[in-house]
């Protein structure tokens, strides 16, 4: 065990997946760099150094530069997985999927059930997501709640280094399509991090944190924020749970009625757009199920409807900080001050 | 200013930088006694009661109740009525200042480490704490365990002797690769072990399936024990809880698996977050599952012991004591009775299966008392 960035956990998670299984192969822009010239090769490691390393050590038979065309590659990458690869694709912002959408909500994510279930598709499409770093509308959103919207389609949102490599484990082992969202604020994050491999089960929560006054339902980066407030709140009187659901696809609903029925008093953090994003489905699931155990109505923290400004200023507004969580949580129990 | 001394904040185990006290059990001028229980401390591994380090009048609780400290910051102080409460004030100030200037030290400094060694058995990982031509310890822990479970036991054994906490195959940092998984293939792998790191002879302490391992050491390889002492043993009856063996290895959430792990102690106040999460990150390494599984099958299948020791302790030629918590829930306390004389078994009232963790001094003592110099 030792300390590493959310950027070496994924890193060693495909290291170590492409040790292991020789069908892994990864694919993507930039993702080794430097093809056809004559200068250095595997100079940045992928747009974000991720994949550093790795085109040395396998070569680009197994590490795979592709066009700006991810229409085409992911096409490829689908198809390979329905042709006996496993490969891991980089589509390097979430925001570029548009091209792509019906190589993989059509294609990728129906094969197994228009193929009488004969058919697997074990690809895994990594992806930088989130707001925090000044690059605008078109290269900031969130829009998981989109491919958790499609059947067929598995959804990882790590919240740390752990999580980041056992969960990209799971992803690359698994049989169906997984899209996995990796926020670019975190790649620096540190955590402890075993050395060997291990895969953490998709569809089973992780409870950061154990309180009685309320829960904090919270994704991806988000976790980190709740289990922030969480801490500063106890030690004021107000004990929260925290559940980072690791997966919006599959959800843990079990988790999520049972730790919102314990305390009453909900807050679901979402970065994403409010209109259909997590905090909007984990809302409606609190309320048809556990609407009984509920003490006080569930806030939702999100970002506001619009697109992610480019003005620094409105940026940190718009992403629902610890602020806006604390504000929420009080508001649930009674306290605000 | 000779008669004023310093309780401090414990050091339980090498991952703990600090902890938080979490009450107090006595009042400021309260006469405590060593080994009684004088607060509650926290910690990210475990919860536990501090046992005083030594008899007195505690004049001064320093520490406030919910107060977070580093290990060694100072708790109270204990002196002598006759002592003036200007000179506590002065040791009380000195100690601070000093401690200040250790916690700026420490913060260059790095612990000792686990290391990890090939045998013949395949890579063990293992913690090496302390110096000296004391009798060797060997630390041994359960099915599930690893090294860190002897984390209030290992420092304490270290003083003046070399002390070893291995991870047994299938566990902790060690090779996931167990062989046949039985009593007999662990034993080997300890005895390859000891060839690796050069340890001739030791003296054994083993915590229930690493009981029935150092008690299989003890019979079949007298010539490399000491003596052992085996805390909530196996090997000593059939029976075994088969909720909980089954449990631990089918729970993967840690909602679940908490109230398994809480059979593991007579107090349930004892099982931290951390601790769940910990054996939930072990059991999701590869290979564990299987080595788990292979070693249960091989040794508790069905919740039967496969391996019974008790007719052969007549021919043991080391000597061996067994201590056991009376509220064992994992296995029995009443294994540990009918014995032969010759072996000392201490009950423990108060305590469950991690009767070292969960009265880790009265443990030590016994360890030290039994294992001499």
């Amino acid at each position: 065990m030792s300390k590493k960035t959310y950027r070496q956990a994924i890193n060693e998670a495909l290291r170590q997946e492409m040790e292991r299984d020789e069908r892994v192969i990864i694919m993507g822009e930039d993702i080794a760099g430097g093809l056809g010239s004559p200068g250095e090769q595997d100079a940045w490691g992928g747009p974000l150094g991720v994949t550093k390393g790795l085109m040395p050590k396998f070569g680009r038979d197994r590490v795979l530069d592709t066009p700006i065309t991810e229409s085409g590659f992911i096409g490829a990458a689908v198809g390979a997985a329905a042709t006996g690869l496993r490969p891991v694709a980089e589509l390097m912002f979430v925001d570029f999927f548009g091209v792509c959408f019906d190589q993989i909500f059509n294609q990728a994510a129906k094969f197994k059930y228009m193929f009488g279930g004969k058919a697997v598709t074990p690809v895994v499409i990594r992806t930088m997501y989130g707001a925090g770093f000044r690059a605008a509308s078109q290269h900031s959103q969130c829009l998981y709640p989109v491919f958790t919207h499609i059947p067929g389609l598995k959804v990882a949102l790590p919240s740390n280094p752990y999580e980041a490599k056992g969960l990209l484990i799971q992803s690359i082992r698994d049989d169906d399509p997984v899209i996995f969202f990796e926020h670019k604020a975190m790649y620096d994050l540190e955590g402890e991090v075993p050395d060997e491999p291990y895969a953490i089960p998709f569809g089973e929560a992780n409870v950061t944190r154990e309180g009685d006054d309320a829960t904090i339902i919270a994704f991806g980066r988000m976790v980190n924020f709740a289990n922030d407030v969480a801490d500063k709140l106890s030690k004021q009187g107000i004990s929260c749970t925290v559940v980072d659901p690791r997966t919006t696809s599959p959800l843990d609903t079990e988790t999520i009625l049972e730790t919102a029925a314990e305390t009453g008093r909900v807050v679901v953090v979402d970065e994403a757009h409010p209109r259909c994003n997590m905090a909007t489905d984990v809302a409606a699931l609190i309320a048809q199920d556990a609407f009984d155990k509920l003490k006080a109505p569930i806030k939702m923290v999100t970002a506001p409807h619009c697109p992610v400004p480019f003005s620094p200023a409105l940026e940190d507004l718009y992403i629902p900080g610890p602020d806006k969580i604390e504000a929420a949580v009080r508001a649930v129990v009674g306290k605000a001050h | 200013m000779a008669d004023i001394q310093p309780i401090v904040m414990p050091k339980w185990g090498l991952a703990m930088q600090e902890g938080m006290l979490a009450a107090w059990h006595v009042e400021e001028g309260a006469t405590i006694a060593k080994g009684q229980e004088i607060a509650d401390i926290e910690t990210s591994k475990i919860a536990n009661a501090f046992e005083s380090p030594l008899s007195g009048i505690l004049r001064r609780r320093v520490a406030g109740e919910g107060e977070t400290l580093p290990v060694g910051a100072l708790l109270g102080v204990v002196a002598d009525p006759s002592v003036a409460d200007a000179d506590l004030d002065a040791f009380v100030a000195g100690f601070q200042e000093r401690f200040a200037a250790e916690m700026a030290a420490r913060a260059t400094e790095k612990g000792p480490e686990p290391e990890t060694v090939e045998t013949a058995a395949g890579r063990i990982r293992f913690l090496k704490l302390g110096e000296g031509d004391g009798t060797p310890v060997v630390f041994v822990h359960g099915f599930g365990g690893d090294l860190n479970n002897w984390l209030f036991n290992q420092p304490p054994l270290a003083e003046g002797r070399v002390t070893y906490a291995i991870d047994l195959p299938g566990h902790g940092g060690s090779t996931k690769e167990v062989g046949s998984g039985d009593v007999g293939a662990m034993t080997a792998a300890v005895c390859a072990f000891m060839d690796a790191v050069g340890l001739k002879k030791a003296a054994f302490v083993g915590h229930s399936l690493g009981g029935a391992i150092s008690l299989d050491l003890a019979l079949n390889h007298p010539e490399r024990v000491h003596s052992a002492t085996l805390i909530c043993p196996a090997g000593l009856g059939p029976e075994i809880s088969v909720e909980y063996i089954d449990g631990f290895m089918t729970t993967s959430r840690a909602r679940k698996l908490r109230p398994i792990l809480e059979m593991l102690v007579a107090d349930p106040a004892l099982v931290t977050n951390e601790m769940v999460e910990d054996v939930l990150k072990f059991k999701r390494l590869d290979g564990v599952e299987a080595a788990l599984n292979k070693i249960a099958s091989a040794t508790f299948a069905g919740g039967r012991q496969a391996l019974q020791l008790t007719d052969k302790l007549g021919a043991l030629q080391v000597p061996v004591q067994v201590i056991w918590g009376a509220q064992d829930r994992i296995v029995p306390a009443s294994h540990g009775q009918g014995l032969p004389a010759s072996i000392k078994v201490t009950l423990l009232p108060d305590a469950g299966h991690l009767a070292h963790m969960e009265k880790a001094n009265e443990v030590n003592e016994l360890i030290k008392a039994f294992v001499g110099d």
